[in-house]
């Protein structure tokens, strides 16, 4: 039934999470990991669309890859959730389905 | 010999692939045969210059502290461009503090890193002999 989506590669290189936002159905979660965490920066190029994707997701990010980045929890959209490895885990069996957009 | 004027140019994010870490140590190699060396970072480039990087729950190196080695090498031209930062929602109060001793005023202190806009940079890439691009 529902899928983990898993966004591993910074919203400005590639494609990943514009290809992943497209696809996902409303009952979908995303969770973004290493360079995928740049997405959560607030007042940057690829805000607007995370806005707009936390109205139908929730969105989460994997809170050692973003302090390895050094990106403040401050400067985060606000709505994402932060989880650790056991909270991502945890996440990986809440969900039917998995797909890593690499 | 004559010395070249060789840019160094970064546009991968530092975690995700091996291209920052080793540009870097390209530099800091290059830096030791005394050529006129600057460094661009462009793109995702600019996350390589974080403040406060800590990957010790990651289990990966954490190279970030020797970009502050640059100035001993009189690695003192550092550009970022503005266009990548303000895109990714960045300014130069993100970014770590990089510095030099300037030894023709009386070993000064100054900055390394120098916010230049696309057109700037664009002027700063003609004018060099050698670009290594990573």
């Amino acid at each position: 039934m529902s899928v983990l989506h898993i966004v591993n590669k910074s919203p400005y290189d590639r494609n990943s999470l514009d290809t992943c936002l497209r696809l996902a159905r409303a009952d979908a979660a995303i969770l973004l990991i290493e360079d995928g965490i740049y997405a959560v920066q607030k007042n940057a190029a690829a805000s607007e669309k995370m806005r707009q994707a936390l109205g139908r997701h929730p969105i989460y990010a994997l809170q050692p890859d973003l302090r390895a980045r050094g990106i403040d929890p401050d400067n985060m959209i606000e709505g994402i959730s932060l989880v650790d490895y056991d909270g991502f885990v945890k996440l990986t069996t809440e969900y039917d389905k998995l797909q890593s957009w690499l | 010999m004559a010395s070249k004027r060789f840019l160094y140019v970064n546009r991968k994010a530092p975690h995700g692939t091996i291209y920052a870490l080793e540009s870097l140590e390209v530099v800091l190699i290059g830096a030791a045969f005394e050529q006129d060396v600057s460094l661009a970072f462009i793109d995702d480039g600019v996350y390589q210059l974080m403040r406060n990087q800590d990957t010790a729950a990651i289990g990966s190196k954490n190279f970030s502290p020797t970009f502050r080695a640059l100035g001993d090498y009189d690695v003192s031209k550092i550009y970022v461009e503005h266009e990548s930062l303000e895109m990714r929602g960045l300014s130069k109060d993100d970014l770590m503090p990089l510095t030099y001793e300037d030894e023709d005023d009386d070993w000064a202190e100054k900055d390394s890193i120098h916010v230049v806009s696309s057109a700037e940079l664009a002027e700063i890439i003609e004018q060099q002999d050698v670009i290594l691009d990573f």
